[in-house]
């Protein structure tokens, strides 16, 4: 079996303004997203022969990508994976790429969230999200039931543990500023975390990532021909993904204080790209904040820190811009935004700018490997995928 | 031979102090909490018949209410589902009259003794609404009562007689789409209804089998209120200690299932081989005489006395009038979801409906919901049905969602429950400030977060009677 590592390499990419854009309508964004790719990769729309549309809720079918830049009649697959549906399509992208099907593949991540509703969020009597118990499926009860958990059995009172949680969303908010097309570009504080009003207890506000519209996409292409496009792009080095089987619902024997899929897909990917000890090989890494507890939960889940330790390596800074492994420098899902089938695509988008140097005031010395993590579903049957990135040598 | 073999109660946890209505007003009544019905509470009375009784051989179920939800449709048989009783079990309606719960006990007594059922449970519930400020408002509560007829062999208290009177009087009626309880003058409907029609049917039965009001060991009669009540007493000529207390300060008027109520409350202080004379009342009476026997003595159930002391006054009026939809609800920034599949609340019936997990006949899991393969041992189509509503359990953690909008913001559990399995549901009857991983709770049907159609599904709550 051999791994898609050092195969694929990414040589343009592209990705609008988040946020709640209502004077922009989805092909605004598409359009500007696909070409900002096509002018960095220097590349036609006519050169793409495959294309992969990742998105959750508001695009249907490969038609949706076509219409907008009159892609003709090629093959374009549109991919819901919840919010891994822009890695996951990359993935499969990169997976025809390396079969050596395809030399250039585009691939787009995208959601216009903000035009419906609250309702756009919600789950109910939705296969397999089937919940007729707790017919109201909000995310936020979801995380938040974790965050109860997480306290519970790490022995944190209440305050010990929102200060773990109000000091990510500060660290993200601090990186959102210097994030030209974040959503949210402010500084908070400690204090102002800890005292947003509560929106499913123990998470409050500002444990919250905002609800976006954006788009972002990426054109790639065989790592052996990649240096005719351009000197600095940027390799495939791992994509795990996995998705889990309702266990944490179903067996009384499962935590709540970890996510199984997360070590699972995290473990895929280390072994393809041969990372041994994550904290000091990655420099940075853009994970899924969905909730400020998800953060701290992933630390641990892919091997940043041990165990019940996140509150420590937080309150360290380990996880800051200037820290040992820098986390979601541009802002994250936590002021980036999370319009859901873009965020994957958004994250390699820093990724892939950090690596070439083009990251502005949020850029990192040495970011040589870098990790990407989108933690999307319900408890015990989540999907996650975690890719890894590397400079080419 | 004919008598009660078993009874249940259910009043729920919530009482509105009279004062919260008008100052000057004493004593409390029982409120249902937002997310209950008449097919709530009459379950939860039926459940409380079966500490002592197996549900399954139970051959016959009459709702009574006043207070259904449907117009047209059934609510017998969503009661007879969410108690898991056979599936070729009699079930009934008596609705819209008053004296609906004893109507259900003629009809329960009439088939044990023709023989075509031997057990037949009779659960009655009310919910009845006055408009803000009326008397009726005041008067009334909720509750329900449950009576299993069969054998007297068994019986705690055998029926002696029944006797029963049909009178046409507009004095208390509700037309549909109206909220609220119509009255006429009250002068006029006591003394032409009320008053008049109990103290005939009371001496009818009393002729019809040859007593005296003496030979009662206890006198339990529907009152309206306290006030009528009161004259009743003085026009009878019963004893004080023969009259079983009416519970107008604790509980209120519970319409339809308050006979059965007063009935069980005197069943609790009655010895062996007292007799009981019953009576309700709209558009008509019906009377009851029982005789306890010595299996009276043997009490597993909840019963009145326990409920009455499981409770929260709330003294918060405004906050009763936006349970009950009077008071318009603050939707905030919630949404409407869009109604269930019909079609899937059908295929899921069993699952949500009687609550069965599946546990795997080679691994032992229980599962909650039911799978097709096992989630440990992966053994595929291999599971028994287990029943989950009567299990208890504990929090094994929570969130308050206020970003969910409605009347209050749900409090969503996983539960993890005594001899296995998991459950993701709601917490009802508990406050944030009391809800904590490790609480025990059990389980209460309950009305759906949703009310776009009455749908039914099963919380837990702390428990309220260790019983």
């Amino acid at each position: 079996m051999e791994g898609i590592k050092d195969r694929v390499a990414i040589i343009g990419m592209g990705c609008t303004q988040f946020g709640e854009l209502w004077d922009r309508s989805e092909e605004d964004l598409l359009v500007e997203a696909v070409h900002e790719a096509f002018e960095d990769a220097g590349v036609e729309p006519k050169d793409i022969q495959a294309a992969w549309l990742g998105n959750a809720r508001t695009a249907m079918r490969g038609a949706a990508l076509a219409i907008p830049l009159k892609l003709e009649y090629i093959p374009i697959s549109r991919v819901e994976n919840q919010c891994c549906s822009g890695t996951d399509a990359f993935r499969n992208a990169c997976y025809a790429v390396a079969a050596g099907v395809y030399d250039l593949a585009l691939v787009v991540g995208f959601e216009k969230l903000k035009d419906a509703g609250p309702e756009r969020l919600r789950a109910r009597y939705l296969y397999p999200d089937l919940f007729p118990q707790v017919p109201l499926g909000l995310p936020a009860q979801e995380f938040a039931l974790k965050a109860t958990r997480y306290f519970h059995d790490y022995g944190l009172s209440f305050e010990e543990g929102k200060q773990m949680l109000s000091r990510i969303a500060v660290k993200n908010h601090h990186n959102g500023t210097m994030s030209p097309k974040a959503h949210f570009r402010r500084e908070i504080t400690i204090e102002q975390a800890m005292k947003a009003p509560m929106i499913a207890y123990p998470l409050g506000l500002l444990d919250a990532c905002g609800v976006s519209d954006g788009a972002a996409a990426a054109i790639i292409t065989r790592s052996e021909i990649a240096k005719n496009f351009r000197g600095d792009y940027v390799l495939v080095k791992g994509i795990g993904i996995c998705s889990g089987a309702k266990q944490a619902q179903l067996r009384n024997d499962e935590d709540l204080t970890h996510f199984e899929e997360n070590v699972r897909a995290a473990r895929m990917a280390y072994e393809e790209a041969g990372i041994k000890d994550p904290l000091k090989e990655f420099d940075l890494a853009e994970l899924h904040d969905c909730f400020t507890i998800t953060e701290a939960i992933t630390y641990e889940d892919l091997g940043f820190c041990p165990r019940g330790k996140a509150k420590e390596y937080v309150e360290e800074g380990v996880f800051d811009l200037d820290g040992e492994l820098a986390v979601n420098t541009d802002g994250g899902l936590k002021c980036f935004g999370h319009p859901l089938g873009a965020s994957g695509i958004r994250m390699i988008y820093e990724i892939y700018k950090q690596m070439q140097y083009k990251a502005g005031p949020r850029q990192r010395k040495n970011p040589t490997i870098g990790l990407t993590h989108n933690l999307g579903g319900t408890t015990g049957a989540y999907t996650v995928s975690v890719a890894i990135f590397g400079q080419r040598d | 031979m004919l008598g009660i073999i078993s009874y249940g109660v259910y009043i729920p946890l919530w009482r509105l102090k009279r004062s919260a209505i008008a100052s000057g007003l004493s004593g409390e009544k029982a409120i249902a909490s937002f997310d209950e019905d008449s097919i709530t509470m009459a379950t939860a009375a039926a459940v409380d018949c079966f500490q002592n009784i197996e549900r399954k051989s139970i051959d016959g179920l009459i709702f009574a209410s006043t207070t259904s939800p449907y117009l047209e449709k059934q609510a017998a048989s969503i009661v007879a589902k969410a108690l898991d009783l056979r599936r070729d079990v009699f079930t009934a309606d008596t609705l819209a009259c008053l004296r609906g719960g004893t109507i259900g006990m003629r009809i329960a007594s009439d088939m044990v003794k023709a023989g075509s059922a031997k057990r037949v449970l009779v659960t009655a519930a009310d919910c009845r609404l006055g408009a803000p400020d009326s008397n009726f408002e005041q008067d009334s509560g909720d509750g329900g009562g449950a009576l299993v007829f069969g054998d007297s062999s068994e019986a705690i208290a055998t029926v002696v007689g029944s006797y029963s009177i049909s009178n046409e009087l507009m004095d208390v009626w509700r037309l549909p789409g109206e909220a609220f309880v119509n009255t006429e003058e009250d002068r006029f409907i006591e003394e032409q209804g009320y008053l008049k029609i109990v103290e005939e049917a009371m001496s009818g039965i009393m002729h019809k089998y040859s007593l005296t009001s003496k030979e009662f060991a206890k006198v339990v009669f529907y009152a309206p209120n306290i006030r009528c009540y009161r004259t009743l007493v003085s026009r009878l000529g019963f004893n004080s200690n023969q009259l079983q207390d009416p519970l107008f300060d604790s509980i209120g008027n519970t319409g339809t299932a308050y006979p059965l109520m007063m009935l069980i409350a005197a069943l609790e202080e009655a010895k062996p081989g007292d007799k009981i004379l019953l009576a309700s009342y709209g558009d008509g009476s019906d009377v009851f005489i029982l005789e306890t026997t010595e299996h009276i003595k043997n009490n597993s159930h909840r019963g009145i006395k326990l409920y009455l002391e499981s409770k929260k006054v709330i003294e918060d009026y405004p906050k009763y009038l936006k349970w009950r939809k009077i008071l318009p609800v603050d939707k905030g920034r919630s949404v409407l979801i869009p109604k269930p599949s019909l079609k899937e609340m059908m295929r899921r019936q069993e699952e949500v409906l009687c609550m069965y997990g599946t546990k795997c006949k080679a691994c032992g899991t229980i599962q909650y919901p039911p799978q097709k393969v096992c989630t440990k041992c992966h053994t595929m189509d291999q599971f028994d049905k287990v029943r989950l509503s009567d299990k208890k359990g504990e929090i094994y953690s929570f969130t308050v969602d206020y970003g969910a909008g409605g009347i209050e913001p749900p409090i969503v559990t996983f539960t993890d429950l005594e001899g296995g399995g998991r459950v993701f549901c709601l917490l009802t009857d508990a406050s944030s400030d009391e809800v904590r991983i490790g609480l025990p709770v059990e389980f209460n049907l309950r009305k759906s977060y949703q009310e776009i159609i009455p749908e039914y599904i099963w919380k837990v709550r702390p428990i309220r009677i260790n019983k």
